[in-house]
This record gives structure tokens, sequence and C-alpha cells, in this order.
């Protein structure tokens, strides 16, 4: 083709807007349209259940039969229930034991889990086992293990290795039911820990500790100086979480012990469940439920406060 | 202060030999510079001295004393690594108190020491900051005040210049220099850049592919290099080494140019080399083809074709060609280079 052929003159015309395209041009709608779903999502699954809640927590429904408003008197009542005294403390027994029981053992498999092992992906994709299966299967197994006559622990014990006559109590009295029940939780919690804080682990430069090695560091100093202090972000985060789910928790007991013996293993969540929805008493739950809060602020404040960023990790700014 | 000697080292990692038997003598207070292109095994070198690898066979020592067992900590060296390794959760002070911390030093004597390093790489304003809040050059200083507090027999340097850029590169590379005269601490640096080997090194050793091709001063090296491997690695830019053979009374090139040979030059020669520096433009020369001219302004390089063969010349001239015009340029034939067909060297 010859050049003497000019193309033909192009000019680009800017086409017409319509209003529905300048409508989706304007910044504020079109953020407010795609904030949309999110919005529905959350006041429907979040806000709208946890502002029902509270609204329970102060009335003296219960099933079948809407209530009125009764004020504080949910509250007041219970602030003179022993059992209810008894879920408050084995809440936080509960979350507080199995916490550090999780976080020690956890910190100690990632620790393991960082090393040059053979059959390092296989072993990792063990570790995981316990928080895949669902809690309830896991807390039958417990149940299991934990019961009274068929327990493979007593067997063992008992049968094997013959140390014992009897068998062993797990559940049926108060302390050795709380114990068990935390022995559960924490062997359930270890796996989310571990891949955590493996993650952070792996994060750290081994240049720092082939420094720290130079430096003279021992195991212990390169774990207590440079491990340490740069897994304490993480571990904020992971801990925060831990200690929601954890005192949150409402499967394993409720499978395991439903609370029991004697009312002696109620969490919060277990016991609200209890009254609100067995015993029907759905202002009375709701109350035990909302007074949850409290404590659930005081972890996400304790978040808060230990993921605000170090002054080590802050950027360019000076002082 | 050390003499460190490397003998018959060896390095496998599985079955995959990194080190074939490398021997390097370091006198003390020498700044040794080991250089090679990536994977010749000079970083794992480095490291099997800093005791950050072990030794697979053959011995290390570092002042007389045989080191293949004593842990890192124990031989009694420093180390600047190529990300500088600094711990980000600490103060440049801390930083630099790190190893005396960890020797339990006393309070005063770890100021003391932090202040003199801080003086010595003037850090002095910096040490309360995190090494976030520093640049690449600081950053670097530090590391290297890391090394001077702990008063080593050996400083190690494992590539620290390769993270900066190019001018601070220049600044920092005369600054480990005079460092190292003021210290006159043996030190032993890695690097894959053979301008910081040349300008730097009291002795290079180049490596390859896990060998020493060899080693020597810097001017040595360049003058007369062992084999094809360093005249073609010393040098920037790089010596035209021209295959070919001694025929029709000078060196026939494969690509069909003819050169001339250095009276007395051995028949033999299978590989003609010459620096481009080394060319010069005269009317008696051999003539060629421009292809690409490089003015850089102190000189210019001219890039010319002979028959097939392709030979770059620097000249001090401001050379007006153009590509495509002829040009007659002659080799310095003192300077000449010749190789055997096994790549070593054949002429004196």
């Amino acid at each position: 083709m010859s050049a003497t052929t000019a193309a033909p003159v192009w000019t680009k015309m800017r086409p017409k807007q319509g209003a529905l395209t300048r409508l989706f041009d304007w910044k504020p709608f079109l953020a407010f349209i795609c904030l949309l779903p999110a919005i529905g999502l959350l006041m429907t699954f979040l806000t709208y259940p946890l502002g029902l809640g509270i609204y329970l927590a102060f009335t003296d429904t219960t099933i079948g039969r809407s209530g009125i408003w009764v004020g504080l008197e949910n509250f007041i009542w219970l602030a003179d229930d022993p059992i209810f005294w008894n879920a408050v403390f084995y809440s936080v027994f509960y979350t507080a034991v199995a916490t550090v029981g999780k976080f020690a053992l956890g910190l100690w498999l990632a620790l393991l889990l960082n090393q040059h092992l053979p059959m390092k992906s296989l072993l990792r994709a063990i570790i995981l086992l316990p928080w895949i299966v669902p809690t309830v299967l896991s807390a039958i197994a417990f149940w299991w293990i934990y019961d009274p006559q068929f327990s493979i622990i007593s067997y063992l014990f008992v049968d094997v290795l013959g140390v014992r006559d009897t068998n062993i109590d797990f559940i049926n009295t108060a302390w050795p039911a709380r114990w068990s029940l935390i022995a559960a939780n924490i062997w359930r919690g270890i796996p989310f820990v571990a891949i955590s804080l493996l993650a952070g682990l792996q994060t750290i430069s081994p240049s720092l500790y082939e420094a720290a090695l130079l430096d003279g560091a021992s195991g212990w100093q390169r774990f207590r100086h440079i491990t340490f202090p740069m897994l304490l972000p993480i571990l904020a985060i992971v801990m925060t979480f831990s200690i929601i789910f954890t005192f949150t928790d409402f499967q394993l007991v409720y499978a395991i012990t439903r609370g029991g013996p004697v009312n002696s293993t109620h969490l919060l969540a277990t016991l609200a469940f209890q009254r609100g929805i067995p015993g029907g008493q759905l202002g009375e739950g709701a109350a035990i439920a909302v007074s949850m809060i409290p404590f659930l602020v005081f972890a996400t404040l304790f978040s808060y406060f230990g993921l605000a960023r170090r002054k080590w990790q802050q950027g360019e700014g000076n002082d | 202060m050390a003499t460190v000697s490397v003998r018959q080292a060896l390095k496998s990692f599985g079955t995959t030999r990194i080190l074939h038997g490398v021997d390097v003598e370091i006198a003390d207070g020498e700044f040794v510079v080991l250089v090679g292109p990536s994977g010749c095994g000079k970083s794992t070198l480095l490291r099997m001295i800093a005791g950050l690898e072990n030794i697979t066979g053959g011995e290390i020592a570092i002042g007389g004393r045989v080191v293949n067992n004593v842990p890192p900590k124990d031989r009694d060296i420093a180390m600047v690594f190529q990300n500088y390794a600094l711990y980000p959760h600490m103060t440049v002070r801390q930083n630099m108190a790190f190893s005396m911390k960890l020797a339990k030093a006393p309070a005063n004597i770890m100021e003391e020491e932090v202040q003199r390093a801080a003086k010595i790489l003037g850090l002095d304003a910096l040490l309360d900051r995190y090494p976030r809040q520093l640049s690449g050059g600081q950053r670097q200083r530090v590391a290297m005040g890391r090394a001077i507090v702990r008063h080593p027999q050996v400083f190690l340097f494992d590539e620290p210049l390769s993270n900066l850029d190019a001018k601070l590169r220049v600044q920092m590379r005369s600054e480990i220099k005079e460092l190292q005269q003021r210290l006159a601490t043996t030190t032993i640096y890695v690097t894959h850049d053979q301008i910081e080997a040349m300008t730097m090194a009291d002795q290079i050793v180049v490596m390859n592919g896990g060998r020493i091709e060899q080693a020597g001063a810097p001017l040595a090296l360049y003058d007369r290099p062992a084999n094809l491997f360093v005249a073609g690695f010393i040098g920037s830019p790089a010596m035209n080494l021209l295959p070919g053979r001694v025929a029709d009374g000078g060196f026939r090139t494969d690509g069909g140019a003819l050169l001339p040979m250095p009276p007395g030059g051995p028949a033999q020669a299978a590989t003609y080399g010459i620096r481009p520096e080394h060319l010069s433009l005269a009317e008696d020369g051999v003539e060629g083809t421009i292809v690409l001219v490089e003015p850089t302004g102190s000189e210019t390089q001219v890039t010319l074709r002979i028959g097939e063969t392709l030979l770059t010349g620097a000249f001090r001239e401001r050379v007006k060609g153009r590509p495509g015009d002829s040009l007659r340029v002659m080799p310095d034939l003192s300077v000449v280079h010749l190789f055997g067909p096994d790549g070593a060297r054949l002429s004196g």
C-alpha cells in the first residue's frame, strides 16, 4: 500500500454521557453502591442479632411470650445467682489456662516445625488435623476418651500398665471435669496457634540468626533477643483471637459435659443457652450473653494496644 | 589481627560439590577480595571461614589455629552481611552493643566502645534510631560498627555494597578501604564486581566453578591473567578475546581478521587477547568498520567489525567516526596476551 493513499482523518469523539453513566461516575454514589452488599450482610447477621440480644437482656421474654421491658432486673437477679458467678469464674479460668497452654505448646511446636525436619510439609499437615475436624466430632471423641467406663486412658492405666486399680474419673466431679475440658480445648487450639506463629517465624530473616550466632548468642539468647521480640506483633494478634474464641467457646463444653456435673463446667455461653433455649427464659439467657461483652471488649482493647505498631516497625518518620 | 589459611577446602551440599579443594593464604592485615561470577562458591567459602557452613574437607586456620570445629562465636571474626542483618527491634546503639551485652561487658565499657565506633563511622547522631529510620549507607555503617566494636581478628564482608546505589557504592568502597587501612585488620571481602575487587584489594582471588582461577595483586592479574577466564573477568571494558590461529605472518582470527603478532610469539596460540585501552588509532593499523561509538567523556569506546570479528577499542582521543565509517587501529604488541588451546596463558 502506498503512503499517498493517506489514512482517513480520525478524531476521537467524546461520547455523550447518559444520566445513569454520570450517576455511576459520581464517587459518593459509587462508594455507597459498592458497600451496600457488605452493609446489608453485616446489618442482617451481626447488628440485628446483637441489637436484639441486648434488647432481650432487658426484657422478661420467654419462649412463646414476648416480654416487657424490665430494665436491669435480669442483671440484678444474676448478680445473686451463684451458678452465674460460677460460670464467670470458669469462663475466665478456662480462657486463662487454655490460652497459656495453647501458646506454650503452640509456640514450642512452631519452633520445632521451623527447623529443617524430614517430611516437614507432611508434619505441618498433620498438625493442622485437630483444627480441621469439626469441633463436635472431636468433642464426641473426647467424650469417649473421658468416659467413666470405656475411657482409653483408664484402659491404658488399669489394664495395660496396671498402675491403677480403678478407672479415672474425668468428667463426673467438678475439678477433674474442669481440667479435662481445658485439656480438650488446648488440644483443639494448638494448631491455630502453631501454624500462625510458624508463619510469623518464617518472616524472620535467617541472616539475623547468623548475625546473632557470630555475636555469640546461645540458643536461648537467640530466642530471647531475636525470635521473641520479632514474633511479638503476630503473637498479640493470634492471642487476641485465641482469647475471644476460647472465652466464647460453646461446642466443646456442651458436647462433653453440658455444663455439668452440677453446673460446675458452665461457660457463659453454655449457661446462656441453657437458660435461654432449653430453659425458655430468653431474657435471662440474653442477659448472661450480654455480660460477656465487657470481657470481649477488654480482649479487643488488649489487641488494639498489643498490636499498636511498635516504634521499630514504623517507617521513616524519626522522632 | 591474624593470618587466615584455607587449605584444600572442600564443600558439598548433598551430592553437589560446591568447592573443589581451594587454597588461600592471607597475610596478617591483608585485604583480600574473593571475586567471581554468581555461584562460583565465593560466598560459601566466606561462610565456611565464618563458621556458618561446615567444612566438608580440608582445613581452615585463623591465626594458626585450625577452626574446622570451632563454633562461629569463638572464631574471633566479625561479619557484615549483604542485607546488613541489623536487628530491626534494636536501636543503632543496641545493635552495636549486642555482642558485648551477650558477653556481659560492663555498661561503661559498652558505651565507650559504641561511642568510639560511632565516631569512626560518623554515626554519633543516629545512635537512638532504629534501622528502619536509616538510609542504606547508614545501615551499612551500622553493620560495620557492629563488627568494629568486637575488635575481631578478621573482618568478613559478604557483598556489602550490592544493595546500594551506584554513587553510594563508590563512596562506601573508599570508606571501607580507608577503614581497613586505619584498623589494619585482616579482611576478606566477597564481591562479584571486579571494579570493587581491583580498587580495594591487596590480593584478589578470582574464583570460578568452585575453583581458584588465579590469585594475586590486582595489577598482576590485570597485566598477566593466567587464563582466559581471568583475562575476560578482570578489566572493564572487557579484554577482546579472539579465537583463531597463527597464520599468514600474524594471527588469523576465526572471523577472518589478520592481527599482528608480537615478535617471538608462540606458534600454538589459539586465542589472541588485547585490552580495549591497548588499541590505538594508527594510519598503518588494521582496518575495520565502525559498528558502535560510545563516548563516556574521558574516553570513547568504539566497536569495530573486521571481517566477522568484533573488536572493541577505548581511546583517549575523541573519535569522530560514525557507524559504517572505516577506522584503522593498532594493538600495542607489548601487551598482547596469547592463550593456548587449553585456555592457559602462553606469552611471557
